[in-house]
């Protein structure tokens, strides 16, 4: 097995205000090679993209902390690196694509200006040769260059995601993090945004974590999944072993939730209940409530198992493999 | 559901109340306050010395233990005033805050609801009205209506109405066109019912914490107007009154002038504070 | 946008012509006859119409009104004083530089001062420097200006003798009035400063801009500030209005010959053209100041910028 490129290791983030402590990851381990996609799938509140921002080192410190764990990014651990360290990193070795394009420009900016403004803290160039370069990754993300002085209020939303994907393209970066890209823009756009993120991302070679609760989106592009529950991975392993043989209990919730036109069912199943309070730290397993197979032995605390090569569960429950 | 509601509400109160006491600079607001409150309307009970009693021997004199701050330039004891005078002073700015926030709300919401032609007739009127900086209006309309308690609430209150309207009207502009208003249209709330049931709770917020600082503003306001010989004269022992009294003097006693203004700057410092308290409590955005 | 400042333009001059109408009715209004004022108790009935007379007060509210317009929107003669018996027009070219100088000082040291330090406050945010900050601003806001400048005058000039106390003898007995009307504003515009630059800080752009890896100085002064910039300018705006509303209470204190204190003079004598005067320059004054804010607005915000141009001019 090659050095992965990316790799968390037991990463626990709490949130604390008001003297409320909100555990938004407890435990994260994963870890990502070279040009591949791991597809990070949870619902709203599950703590996706506070993984992403502490790989970054974003995070709004305060109220977000970071108690333990280890981010290795080629062979480096990113949370023992200095502010100005960290400035080389960002932009240039990992870049983030935002969910919401509304807000994620600056408005009174050209969008010319924002792409140049990563490419000149990250190469040694002109000016001139940054806009002309900035220019460029317009047209590589399908925007004619002259739209260069053009702000921000003068685009439509899937433009200025588009604008959002060039900026984080403009350095070449091994990683991207790509923080539920499509859910801001309307349907009709989101595939179009999909593919040219995929394309990119093959025509550069880069490793790229895609945050998303869409399950479509995950089988369209991901290499790997970790499916995650109230801060937690429930179960991790190769985009093909998850989508055949769903272990985990939630994540058996998730594909019952899904819209299947072939099979022709009639009414989707939704997951019962709500996700835990996340000021609470549960004994146990924290999908229990929820979980129609729950018994006495989950109100002790699971580890993540290996259920078949590359395949994690956070479960007990066997059930599944006499069904 | 009723039951659900009224829990609800208690809820909101309640973590309403915990907010305010939360912050120190709103406590020490509200204890600042409630003590000159109380010390106002109930001092002057205990004090040995009448309102206007006259001792000649003590005109001038400084704090003493006799006269704890003091005695004016007639000999008049300065606590026995000062606390009178807080009577004055902190009615006529509770009066004139309210009057300019309930005309200001008023106006602002005809503006804001109706629209069209009401509205852009009411902006105008108000335009020419602000061209002129609120102190200079009510120095004017002051000086037309003469001196007095009832007169200088009118000059302050008319004053400042363009402040308040103005507020309630932008914010009755931006609640208007958010869905939750266009919900209530869609199914057939009344106008009334739209306005009372869901614009009017959404800006009355921002006016109470407007309402809280205008007190302190009219304090300073009135003071101000006594101090250019407008508004509540000597010998009414109004603090700008007596700041007015004294001002002549002021470079060689200088506690004629430091008792009421410190008296007016704390005032208006917890009234401040309180105010800003306030805000934080009421704003939807911080609740989670 | 040249459409829209022509409109601006023509509507501040229907504003500047309605303020001197509501400044004519209230002095109009307000009691006492400026004659029997002028001549004192002594004068005889006959002297006093004749007075009357020649002031032009015998005349018709609509008529006076009427004169009045006339001859100062028309003519642009702003009368002649009845206590001193001089032009207006003379006293007040005289003044005006001086309550400028002192009103615009107190806003450069309101927006330099107290922007700065909003913008410290507002990046520690809930630490000490924060609220030390902020308790200073409060104080100051709570403190009545007029009381301000008396501490100002009693520390600075009669017990440390190191500025003069009043008069307009020379560049020094500047600095006291423009600190005094400015130290409220600074602590206003700090506070507002600090909470804008507090909507800002937490706004998407910004980590968008940490996510590139810009330097948190850069973030600060290119992504935070300018977007921050509206609300401060409101504030200057408004403070720049308090500066001038609170000019003839300043001016009064330092004894300093400006357009406030001659106001107050006017008002005390009933001396109508003088009191007229005065309001329609601070009218005129306030609304150019409303009207270079909304500009700002626009060269700052391009899409305030694009609002007006697409407008045609419209407001």
């Amino acid at each position: 097995m090659t050095e992965p490129l990316l790799k968390i290791n037991d990463l626990e983030i709490v949130y604390s205000q008001n003297r409320k402590v909100v555990h938004a990851v407890n435990g994260v381990s994963l870890q990502l090679e070279k040009g591949k996609t791991l597809g990070l799938v949870g619902e709203t509140g599950a703590g996706k993209t506070t993984i992403a921002k502490a790989i970054m080192r974003i995070l709004p410190d305060p109220p977000a902390r970071i108690l333990r764990g280890e981010i290795l990014f080629e062979n480096e651990d990113l949370l023992k690196k200095s502010e100005s360290e960290m400035g080389d990193v960002r932009g240039e070795k990992i870049a983030m694509i935002f969910q919401d394009p509304m807000t994620a420009l600056n408005p009174l900016m050209t969008v010319g200006d924002q792409i140049l403004e990563v490419i000149k803290l990250h190469t040694d160039c002109s000016r001139q040769e940054g806009m002309k370069k900035a220019g460029e990754m317009l047209e590589t993300v399908g925007i004619p260059a002259e739209r260069y002085v053009e702000y921000p209020h003068q685009f439509s939303g899937g433009m200025k995601q588009r604008v959002v994907i060039a900026m984080a393209l403009a350095c070449n970066p091994e990683l991207i993090l790509a923080d539920e890209p499509t859910t801001a823009l309307d349907v009709t756009i989101q595939a179009q945004v999909l593919d040219l993120i995929n394309a990119l991302k093959e025509k550069y070679n880069t490793a790229m974590i895609l945050i998303t609760h869409d399950l479509g989106v995950v089988a369209q592009t991901c290499d790997e999944v970790a499916v995650i529950y109230a801060g937690q991975i429930v179960e991790y392993g190769k985009k093909e072993e998850i989508f055949m043989h769903p272990l985990h209990p939630y994540t058996l919730g998730l594909f019952a939730s899904l819209p299947e036109m072939s099979i022709g069912k009639k009414r989707l199943k939704p997951i019962d209940g709500m996700p835990p309070d996340p000021t609470v730290v549960a004994e146990g397993c924290p999908f229990r409530p929820r979980c129609p197979y729950a018994m006495e032995k989950c109100g002790q605390s699971v580890e993540n198992r290996e259920i078949a090569p590359n395949h994690f569960c956070r479960c007990i429950w066997e059930g599944r493999k006499s069904e | 559901m009723q039951n659900f509601s009224k829990n609800k509400k208690m809820q909101v109160a309640g973590e309403f109340l915990y907010r305010l006491q939360k912050s120190w600079s709103s406590k020490l607001g509200i204890g600042l306050l409630v003590l000159i409150v109380l010390l106002c309307l109930i001092g002057p009970f205990f004090s040995p010395y009448g309102i206007n009693e006259i001792d000649l021997s003590s005109i001038y004199a400084g704090p003493s233990a006799k006269h704890w701050l003091g005695c004016d330039t007639m000999g008049r004891d300065m606590l026995t005033r000062l606390l009178y005078g807080g009577r004055y002073s902190l009615a006529l700015g509770l009066v004139t805050a309210l009057f300019g926030a309930v005309l200001g709300t008023v106006i602002g919401c005809i503006a804001g609801y109706f629209g069209g032609k009401t509205e852009m007739m009411l902006m105008r009127i108000m335009d020419v009205w602000s061209a002129l900086p609120s102190l200079m209006l009510c120095i004017l309309i002051s000086a037309v209506l003469g001196s007095g308690f009832f007169a200088t609430v009118l000059a302050l209150s008319v004053g400042n109405i363009p402040n308040g309207m103005r507020m309630v009207r932008g914010q009755i502009l931006s609640e208007r066109t958010k869905e939750y208003i266009e919900a209530a249209i869609s199914i057939n709330c009344s106008k009334t019912v739209v306005m009372f049931q869901h614009l009017l709770p959404n800006v009355i917020q921002p006016m109470i914490v407007n309402t809280t600082m205008g007190i302190g503003s009219a304090i300073a306001m009135a003071a101000s107007l006594s101090y250019i010989g407008l508004g509540i004269q000597p010998p009414d022992p109004e603090w700008g009154a007596m700041l007015a009294d004294g001002k002549t003097y002021v470079y060689v006693y200088p506690h004629l002038i430091l008792v009421p203004g410190i008296a007016i700057a704390l005032v208006v410092f917890g009234i401040n504070l309180l105010g800003d308290g306030l805000r934080d409590a009421l704003d939807p955005k911080l609740r989670d | 946008m040249g459409r829209y400042i022509l409109k601006r333009c023509l509507w501040m001059i229907i504003i500047v012509i309605s303020a001197a109408i509501v400044a004519f009715t209230l002095m109009y209004l307000m009691p006492g006859d400026p004659a029997r004022l002028l001549l004192g108790t002594q004068a005889t009935e006959e002297y006093i119409a004749a007075k009357r007379h020649e002031l032009g007060i015998d005349l018709p509210y609509i008529i006076q009104l009427k004169n009045y317009l006339v001859d100062t929107f028309l003519h642009f003669d702003l009368g002649t004083s009845w206590v001193f018996r001089t032009p207006v027009q003379k006293e007040l070219a005289v003044r005006l530089p001086r309550t400028l100088f002192i009103g615009l000082s107190g806003m450069a040291l309101n927006v330099i001062i107290g922007t700065l330090l909003g913008i410290f406050a507002a990046v520690h945010e809930g630490k000490w420097q924060d609220s030390l900050t902020m308790v200073i601003a409060m104080v100051f806001i709570s403190c009545p200006d007029f009381f301000v400048a008396m501490i100002l005058v009693l520390v600075f000039s009669l017990k440390l003798g190191l500025l003069p106390p009043y008069g307009i003898d020379s560049m020094q007995s500047y600095i006291l009035p423009i600190i005094s009307t400015a130290l409220a504003g600074i602590a206003i515009n700090a506070r507002q400063a600090r909470s804008s630059m507090l909507e800002v800080i937490r706004a998407d752009f910004v980590t968008t801009a940490r996510a590139k890896g810009q330097k948190e100085g850069v973030i600060v002064r290119r992504h935070m500030f300018p977007n921050a910039m509206m609300p401060i300018i409101t504030g200057v705006s408004g403070g720049l209005a308090m500066l001038i509303g609170g000019s003839p209470v300043i001016e009064s204190i330092f004894s300093i010959p400006g357009v406030g204190a001659y106001l107050l003079v006017g008002i005390q004598q009933r001396d109508q053209p003088i009191v007229r005067s005065c309001i329609v320059f601070f009218a005129i004054f306030t609304s150019i100041v409303m009207l270079v804010m909304d500009l700002a607005y626009a060269v700052l915000d391009p899409r305030i910028k694009a609002q007006y141009s697409r407008k045609k001019g419209g407001k």
